[in-house]
């Protein structure tokens, strides 16, 4: 997603980001049907072939996205509002980049540590609460999810070194 | 009377004091779960789902479809104190349920509410005890084409009554057929768009998806709005409540209608949003206090709760007696009966009654408890709104994290679940529909199986979709369904105006 880097609360307009989305649909499209007629979308001796199926699913798509593409473009109404405002904008990505990293960090260090750091840091940056505050939820929330899913559940998490230090 | 005697047999399941506590569990975490932003009936049920592998399908039932009606009694609660609809469906609640509250009525307005739900389910639980063993035992009968036919109709049915603009509805759906797609065809073996990554053979499991689509997606959504949550105090004691009640038989006319609203488009997909919208709608035309509406009238806040909460119940009749949910967390809800082992449809009636009858027992009981735990604590779950949401969004963000992961024990699906969410934020700016994508990610197998089937007894010829006037009226009816938008641009051209049009 392009995002003009000019100084103001303009962004996108909403027809512009209809028009990159119905491309990228009809992108997703034809992959489908590359896909589906590669491993045979025709009628074999014994039936459909296996992407007989998703074949037309791909062209349904593709005509669909093409009549959204159209509309946005011989439109006499286009729709030129803003997509999203530059500082909406900014508060949503200040949830999803850290996610982002969240996601990254189970990875490495299991769920249980992220989660602590996730909390705490967002608690700390967004919410400026003390650390009297943090600390109890950032650490409560991971512990009860323990309990709760490796004790009482049976139902294992991902888990990281720290957890294998502590014998789980 | 057969039903009656199988209600009963039902309610005896229940007589376990086990799924009883499961009942008021899942109603509260229900509730808390229809008060926070970014948690849902849907995504809420996907996340709690994998906990209950591990219990009897009848008691794991009985949770999560009461975590559904708790869903639907909380969503008043935002609507009413916050003027934030908790849930999709409780928008139009915050039309007159919030000035209410403003005008210190909010008790009024909440008790309104919650009777409001409690009559739109009975409505539709009387519905489906008398008419879904009926719709069972004629679709027994049903081959191949006859379910494809339904499944059909239940897609056309997205493309004709939804607001959005049909070519991003068709978009939308199609995306979730490709998407069920990929992995091992069950027919023939053959990997199906994995492109030569072995994460992909597993395909895409919907549950990932509802919980990125709804949650994580909601949250996003959210977080644009700002961070500040400023609510009503409510204050709901037994005065107030009878002194609402006694204002509430005056409008049975409106209610049934609004029940009669919501059980249809519970039942065909339309879905429980829509319903309430609609309900209110024609509330405001035909209620005597219609200029009253959106400046705080009780009638305003319980026509929607009762079509909403009408249709969110009757959606699980479709679930139930074809294997076609009416709504997305019907359709999670579908997903747990398969892992379960429960094959959904006609059968289900003939081979687990006690399953199926326990359910719909439990859905009288739990609406019930549902009214009861809703009425006395609403300050409790008010207070928990009053919690910031820079406390709020990271476990949320979390829970659906530890959810996405359980499905499958697979670190990529929490990956997946974050790339959903964002879609769903684009998908939800730009109007293009979730439902239609969710249940076509859950019925996609199904669909394409029942299609395969009946061309291969018909050996490729599309005529068994004509073949007999049953399948041949559903597949008419599901093409007009589809056609709808065009035939009604086309009749407004020849009429030479938008006017709308008195015939059918």
């Amino acid at each position: 997603m392009a995002i003009e880097s000019e100084k103001s609360e303009h962004t996108v307009t909403t027809r512009t980001m209809d028009i990159v989305v119905a491309l990228l649909f009809m992108g997703v499209a034809a992959l489908v049907m590359a896909d589906s007629w590669r491993i045979g979308a025709r009628w074999a001796s014994d039936g459909p072939q296996a992407g007989y199926f998703p074949f037309y699913v791909g062209l349904i798509m593709f005509l669909a996205s093409v009549g959204t593409l159209a509309t946005n473009l011989f439109t006499k109404t286009p729709n030129l509002s803003n997509f999203v405002d530059r500082e909406q904008l900014g508060s949503v990505l200040k949830v999803l980049v850290p996610t982002i990293v969240y996601v990254v960090l189970i990875n490495f260090i299991g769920i249980y540590i992220a989660s602590m750091i996730f909390i705490a840091f967002f608690m700390w940056w967004l919410g400026k609460y003390s650390p009297m505050v943090i600390v109890p939820v950032a650490i409560g929330v991971p512990a009860v999810l323990f309990v709760m899913f490796e004790i009482w559940f049976l139902v294992p998490l991902p888990k990281g070194p720290i957890e294998t230090a502590l014998g789980y | 009377m057969e039903a009656l005697s199988n209600l009963i047999g039902g309610f005896s399941v229940l007589g376990d004091p086990m799924n009883i506590v499961y009942m008021f569990v899942g109603i509260g975490l229900g509730v808390l779960i229809g008060v926070l932003p970014g948690l849902g009936g849907a995504n809420g049920v996907a996340i709690l789902l994998p906990l209950t592998f591990s219990m009897s399908p009848v008691s794991a039932i009985i949770m999560l479809s009461s975590i559904y009606w708790g869903a639907l009694f909380g969503g008043a609660i935002t609507s009413v104190l916050f003027n934030i609809p908790g849930e999709p469906w409780s928008v139009a609640t915050t039309f007159d349920g919030h000035p209410m509250a403003q005008r210190g009525k909010a008790g009024e307005a909440l008790t309104g509410a919650f009777t409001g739900s409690f009559l739109g389910a009975f409505i539709a639980v009387l519905l489906i005890t008398f008419l879904a063993p009926v719709i069972a035992k004629f679709a027994l009968q049903f081959g191949p084409a006859e379910f494809f036919a339904v499944y059909l109709l239940t897609f056309c049915s997205f493309v004709g009554m939804g607001r959005e603009s049909p070519f991003k509805v068709l978009a939308a759906m199609t995306l979730g057929f490709a998407l069920a797609a990929v992995g091992i065809d069950t027919v023939t073996g053959q990997l199906r768009m994995t492109f030569g990554s072995t994460e992909l053979l597993r395909g895409f499991d919907f549950l990932v998806a509802v919980i990125g689509l709804f949650g994580v997606g909601e949250i996003l959504l959210t977080m644009e709005e700002g961070l500040a949550f400023k609510g009503k105090s409510a204050k709901i004691n037994a005065k107030v409540v009878l002194e609402t009640w006694k204002k509430l038989p005056a409008m049975w006319v409106g209610a049934l209608r609004s029940a009669a609203v919501g059980c249809w488009m519970g039942i065909t997909p339309g879905g429980a949003t829509p319903a309430s919208f609609m309900s209110y709608g024609l509330a405001k035309r035909f209620s005597k206090n219609g200029k009253n509406f959106g400046k705080g009238e009780l009638e305003g806040v319980v026509m929607p709760e009762v079509a909403a909460h009408a249709a969110g119940t009757s959606a699980l009749l479709p679930m139930l007696t074809l294997g076609i949910p009416g709504s997305p967390t019907a359709a999670v809800l579908l997903g747990g009966l398969l892992i379960w082992g429960l094959q959904p449809g006609p059968l289900l009636f003939v081979e687990q009654k006690d399953f199926v009858w326990g359910l719909i027992a439990s859905i009288y009981l739990g609406n019930i408890a549902g009214l009861i735990v809703v009425l006395t604590t609403v300050p409790l779950f008010a207070a928990i709104l009053r919690i910031p949401f820079s406390v709020i969004a990271p476990i949320i963000l979390v829970i659906c994290a530890v959810g996405a992961y359980t499905v499958h024990n697979a670190g990529l699906d929490i990956a997946v679940m974050l790339i959903f969410g964002v879609v769903g934020y684009i998908f939800k700016k730009l109007d293009y529909p979730l439902a239609p994508l969710v249940l076509a990610l859950v019925l996609g197998d199904m669909a394409e199986s029942s299609f395969r089937q009946a061309m291969l007894v018909s050996q490729g010829n599309i005529g068994i979709f004509w073949s007999n006037p049953l399948v041949g009226s559903i597949v008419t009816l599901a093409l007009a369904m589809l056609f709808w938008p065009l035939i009604t641009k086309v009749k407004e051209r020849l009429m030479g105006g938008p006017r709308p049009a008195a015939a059918e």
